[in-house]
């Protein structure tokens, strides 16, 4: 049996992506979306394509059912009729849920902020080797056969043997004429890239602030993923002592107490002296706070040890600024004015949820 | 894949049963398939040959999402054709299999016997075929994306057909009426004339011919309910777009009557799968499976109903009727109680009965006919609505009036909004005026945007659609821009007096 579902379950999705596409803007600043994520798929919920009929209206209706229960007894979830296995045809509004793969989803990042492409800087040689049906072979499996190599050569053998008859061109090849796909190794040059994630958790930064860091990171990922072979996460929280956590930690502590941004960037520091050679990895430090320092002594240090250090290193810093009702917002007016010529240096201030589309844009629009 | 040679032995074991039960069907062919390949063809609406269309691949997603999440799972399809064609879940078990096959069986004989299926394409299967090919060939010359866009308006209003139209002849052939004249009354003596004919006699048969003719004069003569045999007829369509609309038209007529008897057919299925199964072709080692399999088929979600459910007990409860003679003016007419309750005469029409039903009716007449008081208590049925104050949908009712009004409400018109063609050539501008029979339930107002502006495409003038909102007469106009309404309190335009079959 013979069939064509793929085709039109290709168009399906093509059409979904559209959908998606033209509403990005609002998928970029929710967070459900988010929330349901797998290893290689994000599930995005969506409103049911549907074609639209001159129908009822769902809520006017009402049915009957059958079933215990008093008058004015409410019944579970969204009565409809019992659909026992024909293929459904009852209308209403469901929402669609459409799993996407990361490259898919960083494809439509990527065209809908017109980001560049990365050109990436570190290259590190790993002898993965890939295999590239390339060659020919005179010996081989038969699932390899190259049929028309194959035909060449006996047609060859038979004219320059004289067996070979105009009227009846029948070409029958012998095992010397048989050639076999084969296939070489290649290497191929894979860059790897870290990602340093470095935020504020100190009491200034609310619930809402740290949803926008996560909603941030999130595309973020997508997209530097999208760009790189291998990409690791690191993520480093700080008050005003730093620490290193897990993803989890990451979005959910909350600390109280001051602020030394300088602890969080020696300790990115120190890790990528240890762990991530310049030679071998594309370094991006991403740093999300509220811009409340403790002090201007303590900001200083960390510019310094950005000129220093931490800008030889990485292909790009990022920091980028959450709008709270507390802080000062001091930080990055500080970094402008250290850094205004500098390109390795990416600030952005994000006032609210709306802003996240244009400040990943700031972020990822360099191509760095 | 044919079926493997164990099944092929009880296919005929079952296929004898059934016959030997009385049922009558056209020769079956089962194939086996795994559950992708039934996701497909369910998709395609059991049609594995259908033109191609997007909206078969959503449906494809949405099987295979929810079977891989184990929220449902398609046992069994079954295609009204001749030969029938059925399709069997590879990965079910033995006795599952059985049931299945008992249950096709019944509706193969439902296909074919029960009469709101005897205008349907019997070589559907090849018809289908035939469809996808010129779908096809327009896709070839025009491209992609103007077919399936034509497409997706044509779907849009695949519901407006008019269910009774392959029985009913609704327009009068060969009605050619002549210039007509006033015919006056004989009168032998000229100073009679006045009052033989008096003036006013003579006017009044004037008018009457000038109405008449201006009947004559609007487009469509009659409210229309086919709107998709209207717009073929009398829209701006290229050939290919009248071709393509006449596909859809037709596909939409032959699932019709499947969603005119859902209850009767599933009920009847269901009521013979049992009946073979219970009394032939169980073994011991299957009874739990089958029980377990058959209360899941007929199981009620709370609060909805089950078409195989209410289908199946209402035949059980025609056939104990009947076997018992309950029925009749003596029964009728009884107030006891008691008496009517033990009511046995011992007649043993049960069978006949059903048999008789299952031919003559569609779930409207057989809900109407057959849905007793009291089977609506030993059931359990009550009437829900939407509560504004609570957000949440609550049990209205049990009374038995209700009930049933409700329930036949919903099955009308296969619970699609009755819309006609009043004027095609609306306040003389060539635009298309709609009117919706309003029962009493809304039209869904963003849909009904999204359709009018699908519809213009199709009419390229105008769309007017009357209807009722929340209590108000309403007329929409779309102008191919914006979408207006007014409101209106009785029908300015065309009378509204839609005529459901009785002109012939």
């Amino acid at each position: 049996m013979i069939l064509h579902i793929k085709q039109d379950h290709n168009r399906f999705r093509e059409i979904v992506k559209g959908k998606i596409r033209s509403n990005f803007k609002k998928y970029i600043s929710q967070g459900e979306m988010i929330g349901k994520r797998e290893n290689d798929f994000v599930s995005i919920p969506m409103p049911s394509i549907e074609i639209p009929h001159f129908q009822y209206g769902p809520k006017n209706s009402g049915g009957v059912g059958q079933g215990e229960g008093e008058n004015g007894s409410p019944l579970g979830g969204d009565p409809k009729e019992g659909d026992g296995g024909e293929a459904g045809n009852a209308p209403g509004e469901h929402l669609l849920e459409v799993d996407l793969t990361f490259e898919e989803l960083a494809e439509i990042l990527g065209e809908e902020l017109k980001l560049p492409n990365i050109e990436p800087r570190g290259q590190r040689q790993i002898k993965a080797l890939k295999t590239k049906y390339t060659g020919l072979h005179h010996v081989g499996p038969d699932s390899l056969r190259h049929f028309k190599t194959t035909y060449k050569e006996a047609l060859k053998r038979q004219i320059s043997s004289g067996t070979y008859d105009p009227e009846n061109p029948v070409i029958i090849p012998i095992k010397k004429d048989m050639r076999f796909r084969s296939y070489k190794f290649a290497e191929q040059p894979q860059s790897n890239a870290v990602i340093i994630y470095m935020m504020d958790v100190s009491g200034s930064m609310g619930d809402e602030q740290k949803e926008i860091v996560r909603l941030e990171t999130f595309w973020i990922h997508t997209w530097l993923r999208s760009q790189y072979k291998e990409i690791e996460t690191r993520f480093i929280i700080h008050d005003a002592a730093a620490k290193e956590v897990d993803e989890e930690t990451f979005f959910r502590t909350r600390e109280s107490g001051g602020t030394l941004i300088s602890s969080a960037y020696s300790l990115a520091q120190k890790m990528i002296d240890e762990e991530y050679p310049i030679s071998e990895w594309n370094i991006y430090p991403f740093h999300f706070s509220d811009g409340d320092n403790w002090s201007g002594e303590d900001t200083r240090f960390c510019v310094d040890l950005l000129k220093d250090k931490m800008l030889k290193a990485a292909n790009v810093f990022c920091y980028g600024q959450v709008e709270s009702k507390y802080g000062s917002g001091q930080f990055i007016k500080d970094l402008e004015k250290e850094f205004a010529e500098d390109d390795r240096v990416i600030t952005s201030r994000i006032e609210n949820r709306d802003g996240i589309y244009a400040s990943i844009k700031d972020f990822l629009g360099k191509g760095k | 894949m044919n079926l493997p040679p164990l099944y092929v032995k009880i296919q005929e074991e079952i296929e004898k049963y059934a016959l030997d039960y009385g049922l009558d069907f056209f020769e079956t062919i089962f194939e086996m398939v795994d559950y992708d390949q039934m996701n497909e063809i369910a998709a395609y609406g059991g049609f594995p040959t259908r033109y191609p269309h997007w909206r078969f691949g959503m449906e494809y997603e949405g099987l295979s999402k929810r079977y891989a999440y184990g929220l449902s799972k398609i046992y069994e399809m079954v295609i009204n054709n001749n030969p029938c064609y059925a399709y069997l879940l590879e990965a079910n078990e033995l006795v599952d299999q059985k049931i299945v096959m008992a249950h096709v069986y019944g509706h193969c004989d439902f296909f074919k016997n029960n009469q709101w299926f005897v205008n349907t394409n019997r070589k559907m299967m090849d018809e289908m075929a035939n469809h996808a090919t010129r779908m096809r060939r327009y896709i070839d010359k025009l491209g992609y994306d103007v077919v399936e866009e034509f497409i997706d308006r044509c779907l849009s209003i695949e519901n407006l057909i008019d269910r009774h139209s392959p029985f009913i002849k609704r327009h009068k052939e060969g009605d050619i009426t002549s210039e007509r004249t006033v015919q006056l009354l004989k009168s032998d003596h000229g100073y009679m004339d006045s009052f033989i004919n008096p003036s006013d006699f003579i006017k009044s048969q004037e008018d009457k011919i000038v109405s008449e003719a201006k009947q004559k004069q609007k487009f469509p003569e009659r409210p229309e309910q086919d709107v998709l045999l209207f717009l073929m007829n009398y829209g701006p369509l290229q050939p290919w777009q009248r071709d393509v609309l006449s596909i859809i038209r037709e596909e939409a007529y032959y699932y019709s009557p499947q969603g005119m008897t859902k209850i009767m057919n599933e009920g009847w299925a269901s009521y013979w799968h049992s009946k073979i199964m219970t009394q032939k072709a169980l073994k011991d080692s299957e009874v739990v499976d089958y029980a377990d399999h058959h209360s899941g088929t007929v199981a009620q979600q709370p609060g909805s109903l089950n078409p195989y459910k209410l289908g199946i007990e209402l035949f059980k409860h025609i056939e104990d009727r009947w076997n018992k003679g309950k029925f009749g003016k003596d029964y009728d007419d009884c107030d006891d109680y008691l008496a009517k309750k033990n009511w046995n005469k011992d007649v043993g029409l049960g069978r006949n009965k059903i048999f008789e039903v299952r031919r003559n009716y569609n779930d409207v007449t057989f809900i109407d006919t057959f849905l007793t008081e009291e089977f609506c208590v030993e059931n359990k049925m009550f009437v829900y609505g939407f509560n504004r104050r609570t957000g949440q949908y609550e049990i209205n009712t049990r009374m038995f009036p209700e009930i049933k009004k409700k329930l036949l409400f919903q099955l009308t018109n296969w619970g699609q909004p009755i819309i006609h063609v009043m004027d095609g050539n609306y306040e003389n501008k060539g635009e298309l005026f709609l009117e919706h029979l309003h029962e009493g339930v809304d039209l869904q107002p963003n849909y009904t945007a999204e359709t009018m502006k699908n519809l213009y495409v199709l009419w390229t003038r105008p769309i007017n659609l009357k209807t009722v909102m929340e209590g108000q007469g309403k007329i929409y106009r779309f102008d191919g821009v914006d979408l207006k309404e007014q409101n209106i309190d009785t029908g300015p335009g065309p009378q509204p007096q839609p005529s459901l079959g009785d002109d012939v």
